[in-house]
């Protein structure tokens, strides 16, 4: 009887800590569950390294073939379940076939892993690093245990980092004129601009700022784009004159940006755009989407 | 939108914005009581959310800003108390920027910029500049007006003022009034845009509700008045030119009607004296419907007071030609706004005139070239017709006679008349009433005769018809009431040397004359007065009068009063001539003139026999006659004689039997002259007595056949009276037993059956009686005398 109970209770408990866990910064991280866990912060180029101890179920034997532990980087296309795609795959064997009787702790260490993509959750695509320890048995089935880590790569502010000015408009109706003091924003940064406007005949009744995110995954006819809103900012109220000059201030900090994603292994890319919005009396929308990098400012602190 | 809507609903959506406020201010209360920054940042967003509306009118969105701005007050104490929400101001400054909606989010802003500017980690102007900076996101009139109207609330204690604690550190006074002035700027521009937020037929509900909010622009100014560290200077280089730009270039005449008047009454006057040319250089820039009049005579009251308040400050007005600059400017004003009603232009030249009288009272010129500003403008133009437009020129001609409460000043101006040639006839007159009034309320004396000769063409719409006036049209009583005054007004003509008073009584008789029949009797009676009294100076005068070349002689101006009088009768007025000539008779006689006095009688009596027909003027006419005629004592024995002897004769003559024997009886007053060398023959009184008594037979016996009563004894009792006199004044011919005699016959009468009962007569014999006992009693001579006659 306790031989059946056992084949559907795990054999053993296997736990995975960090060698700087303690000190190491943590993020949270949505599981697919909907669940946000805290899980540790890796940079690319880090050594990765701890303790894998495997304690077996009291006063039961493990035997195994083996024991490995893998560093994984999986893109996850949601369209296409089940199907990852692997672009790291670093393996470690911590022990050779044998048994277990008693807890047991195994070191474990990847050195300076390259690390190019952050962890991205998106809306249909997932970019994801895990720790997998598989302890391989015959008959059984192997034991495995995933342990989530986030990446985040930090870069140096770009050398260059042009404002964004454009005049647009709509002939004879609504000339307008507007800037932003870069294209290129850290995760943080304040978009700082000002819209000048040339000409209006329209009746304007708001003007919002918007950011959003385009994500497009696959690539040639298998293409999904999916765009979000992540920020609408109402930047002016009621119906301006020629000649007014309107401020905009935006800070970043409370929206859930990522830096921008260029064609990320061939598989996905993420791109944001400011989008200028003009909403008439008659609820017309005239609106006009200019693309700004994100970037992610490495933490002085 | 709100315009179209009806009270109803506004009440309805006041009601919800309100209990909008009420409900997240509840939340908010009680995030604050717990110290909660997030939720108080949510909730007071939400709760700004409400002012996001626009379906209300500025009355009723006014009381909504009201509420919020009560839960604002409550959420900045919270804000600065760090202790208690664990956030810096610096990053709360940032953390309410991110409030999604612009306006929750700026009202927000102000609440912790004004935390943040008390904290003083920041510069106070910086604060500001951001601030007011930060508030043009909110272009919608009313909402941004009462946004930036919350902000000026705000910085009002935290500009960096000199004195203010925010002073220093690079925040100057001019920072703060950069601040106000931006924020005015802004608010200005706002509130000229509200006109255009509605369809064009209900501009003058817009305008309205306009007006309603433009004192929530004009705060701005108040502030920057009240900012100690504008002085002369700044307000000069950078306060006035700044504001007056706005001004100008916004073009709603609204705004600029309420803005200037706003300058011009928040700032000192010392400043608009200093900087007189400036800020009447944006006159002529305004709109032309700007009712710049108001305004600039506004700007002049205000001068002219500040001038009055003390003289220290009157060498400040000639230092900067007050005078020549506005009336400079009020020229271009004139001649920039063309479609200006005269009233207006006027009404200028009355405020300049006020001004000039104020604070250069010693200029006369200045008056004059008002005067004659005026005269220009009206020359263009026919008489005027405008009535708002006429009294103004009446107060424009009344100003100078108020402030020199002399009449003397007005006629120097040359102007003066001619303005008055521009008034049609009716206002005309009433400005020569004010002329009058005005001598007469500062008893004002004109002393030459070139005066009066001004005063009299000034007033020429009194003393003579002008052409176009119907008579008829004249309103009897003010007709009266307009003559009597000028009748008044010949009073005042007087000067101590009798030459220049001839000349003045010529003067004015050469106007009168052109009077006509109407006028005449009004005027020729002070004149004639007038010179009576110049007469009996002369007369005072004495010896010296005998100098040979004096010309004024009473001799001369009897010749001239008897012309003058002539035509009095022409006209005709033969009773008002005649008293005239009497009182002329009574004066030539009073300066022995006995051929003067006798040829006054002579008019007299001839007027009395060709004009004065009517009875009862008759009587009143020989009782004058026989009165004067009484008093003369220049006469010879025979002239008097010829006189009185035609008197008598008028009285025998008169129609009425009473009368007859009233005027009889005053005749024998005419032979017993009760002074020391008076005529007094009894025998002649008698005689006249005696007839009278004849007479009041007569009439007796008329009423008896006529009406088959007997008249009133009055007529008897009267006479008996006549013997009382004369027996007292020792009149031999009076006897006691005549006396006797005629009681008698009373009694009988008043005891005969055909006696009418009277009883006024019977108490006036009764009272006669009770003297005669009185007398009697006395004892002494008259006793004695009294003592035969029993009653």
């Amino acid at each position: 009887m306790n031989y059946i109970l056992g084949a559907f209770k795990p054999a053993c408990h296997i736990s995975i800590t960090f060698s700087d866990g303690k000190s190491r910064k943590q993020v949270p991280l949505k599981k697919e569950n909907g669940q946000t866990v805290m899980v540790p912060l890796f940079q690319s180029q880090e050594n990765i390294s701890g303790k894998i101890s495997i304690e077996p179920v009291s006063g039961k034997k493990v035997e195994h073939n083996g024991i490995k532990v893998e560093l994984l980087g999986q893109i996850e296309m949601y369209f296409d379940r089940n199907n990852f795609y692997d672009f790291t795959s670093l393996v470690r064997e911590l022990d050779v076939p044998g048994e277990i009787y008693e807890r047991k702790t195994y070191p474990f260490e990847f050195s300076t892993v390259e690390m190019p993509y952050e962890t991205y959750n998106g809306v249909n695509v997932r970019l994801r690093y895990i720790l997998k320890v598989t302890i391989s048995r015959g008959y059984a089935g192997s034991i495995v245990e995933y342990q989530d880590f986030v990446v985040r790569n930090y870069g140096p502010p770009p050398s260059i980092n042009n404002s964004i000015k454009m005049e647009v408009g709509i002939e004879d109706c609504l000339h307008i004129e507007f800037e932003y003091n870069k294209s290129k924003y850290h995760l943080k940064d304040v978009i700082i601009g000002k819209i000048y406007f040339l000409l209006v005949r329209i009746k304007i009744k708001n003007m919002d700022l918007e950011i959003r995110r385009r994500e497009s995954t696959g690539s040639g006819a298998n293409t999904h784009v999916e765009t979000e809103t992540l920020a609408k900012f109402e930047l002016m109220d009621g119906a301006p004159v020629r000649g007014e000059s309107i401020p905009i201030r935006l800070f970043l900090s409370p929206y859930e940006l990522t830096p921008t994603y260029r064609n990320i292994n061939n598989k996905f890319s993420v791109k944001y755009y400011l989008n200028l919005v003009l909403v008439d009396e008659e609820d017309r929308r005239y609106f006009k989407q200019q693309e700004i990098t994100m970037f992610r400012l490495g933490e002085t602190s | 939108m709100m315009i179209a809507d009806g009270i109803e609903d506004e009440e309805k959506w006041l009601a919800e914005g309100i209990a909008g406020i009420q409900h997240n201010a509840f939340y908010l209360h009680r995030a604050v009581e717990s110290n909660n920054l997030r939720e108080a940042l949510k909730y007071s967003a939400q709760l700004l959310s409400e002012l996001r509306t626009s379906r209300l009118s500025p009355h009723k969105y006014y009381e909504l800003y009201m509420r919020a701005f009560d839960e604002l007050r409550r959420l900045e104490m919270f804000f600065k108390d760090e202790d208690r929400h664990g956030c810096s101001v610096v990053d709360l400054y940032e953390l309410v920027q991110h409030a999604g909606n612009v306006l929750p989010r700026l009202y927000l802003l102000c609440t912790v910029g004004s935390v943040y500017i008390k904290s003083k980690e920041a510069p106070a102007k910086d604060v500001l500049k951001d601030l007011v900076e930060m508030c043009r996101s909110v272009q919608h009139p009313i909402r941004g007006l009462f946004l930036r109207s919350y902000l000026a609330q705000i910085s009002r204690d935290k500009l960096p003022d000199i004195g203010s604690e925010y002073e220093g550190d690079g925040d100057t006074v001019m920072d703060a009034v950069d601040f106000v002035l931006q924020n005015f700027t802004e608010m200005n521009k706002l509130w000229v845009r509200m006109q255009h937020q509605g369809p064009i037929r209900v501009k003058e509900k817009l305008d309205k509700e306009r007006s309603k909010l433009r004192d929530l622009v004009g705060k701005n100014l108040h502030v920057l008045s009240q900012v100690e560290g504008v002085d002369l200077e700044i307000y000069k280089d950078t306060v006035l030119p700044r504001v007056l730009e706005q001004v100008v270039n916004c073009k709603d005449e609204l705004a600029q009607y309420y803005l200037m008047d706003c300058i011009i009454q928040v700032f000192p006057d010392e400043y608009h004296l200093q900087t007189l040319e400036t800020l009447l250089g944006a006159f002529p820039q305004l709109q032309p419907a700007v009712d710049i009049k108001t305004v600039l005579s506004q700007l002049m009251d205000r001068l002219s007071n500040y001038a009055a308040s003390s003289a220290e400050v009157l060498p400040e007005f000639l230092q900067v030609e007050a005078f020549a600059k506005l009336s400079n400017a009020i020229g271009k004003v004139i001649e920039a706004q063309v479609e200006m009603p005269v009233v207006g232009a006027i009404s200028l030249y009355v405020s300049l005139l006020t001004f000039a009288l104020r604070v250069h009272s010693d200029r006369l010129d200045y008056v004059d070239q008002v005067l004659g500003a005026c005269v220009k403008k009206l020359s263009g133009s026919p008489k005027l017709e405008d009535n708002k437009a006429t009294k103004q020129v009446v107060a424009l001609l009344t100003a100078p006679l108020e402030k020199y409460n002399d009449i003397d000043t007005a006629l120097t101006l040359s102007n003066y008349p001619r303005v008055m040639d521009h008034l049609d006839a009716g206002t005309n007159k009433i400005m020569a009433m004010v002329l009058i009034q005005s001598i007469m309320k500062y008893n004002t004396c004109v002393s030459t005769a070139e005066k009066v000769d001004v005063l009299f063409e000034l007033i020429k719409g009194l003393i003579k018809d002008i052409d176009g006036t119907l008579a008829d049209e004249l309103d009897e009583e003010d007709f009266k009431e307009e003559q009597n005054s000028v009748a008044r007004l010949v009073h005042m003509l007087y000067n101590d040397d009798p030459e220049e008073m001839l000349q003045i009584i010529c003067t004015v008789r050469k106007h009168i004359m052109a009077g006509g029949p109407k006028r005449l009797p009004f005027t020729v009676p002070p004149l004639v007065f007038s010179a009576l009294k110049l007469v009996r100076r002369l007369q005072g005068l004495d010896g010296e009068v005998a100098g040979e070349e004096v010309p004024a002689t009473p001799r001369k101006i009897f010749q001239l009063l008897n012309q003058i009088i002539e035509a009095l009768s022409n006209v005709p007025s033969p009773e008002l001539a005649l008293r005239l000539y009497l009182q002329c008779a009574e004066a030539a006689n009073d300066c022995d003139l006995e051929p003067v006095a006798y040829e006054f009688f002579t008019q007299a009596f001839v007027l009395y026999e060709e004009e004065v027909a009517d009875s009862k003027a008759q009587v009143t006419s020989i009782h004058l006659i026989i009165g004067t005629l009484q008093r003369m004592n220049a006469f010879g024995v025979e002239n008097r004689d010829t006189l009185t002897h035609k008197a008598t004769g008028y009285s025998a003559k008169l129609l009425k039997k009473p009368d007859q024997c009233r005027a009889v009886y005053a005749c024998s007053h005419l032979f017993w002259v009760d002074d020391q060398d008076g005529i007094k023959d009894g025998e002649r009184v008698l005689l006249c007595l005696k007839r009278s008594l004849r007479i009041a037979n007569a009439a007796q016996q008329m009423a008896n056949v006529t009406r088959g009563t007997g008249g009133p004894v009055t007529l008897f009792v009267e006479i008996l009276n006549k013997y009382l006199y004369f027996f007292e004044k020792g009149n031999p011919q009076i006897t006691s037993a005549a006396i006797q005699g005629l009681i008698e016959l009373i009694k009988t009468e008043m005891q005969s059956d055909t006696a009418t009962p009277d009883p006024a007569s019977d108490a006036f014999f009764a009272c006669t009686l009770r003297y005669i006992e009185f007398q009697k009693q006395k004892g002494g001579a008259m006793g004695e005398k009294y003592d035969s006659i029993r009653i």
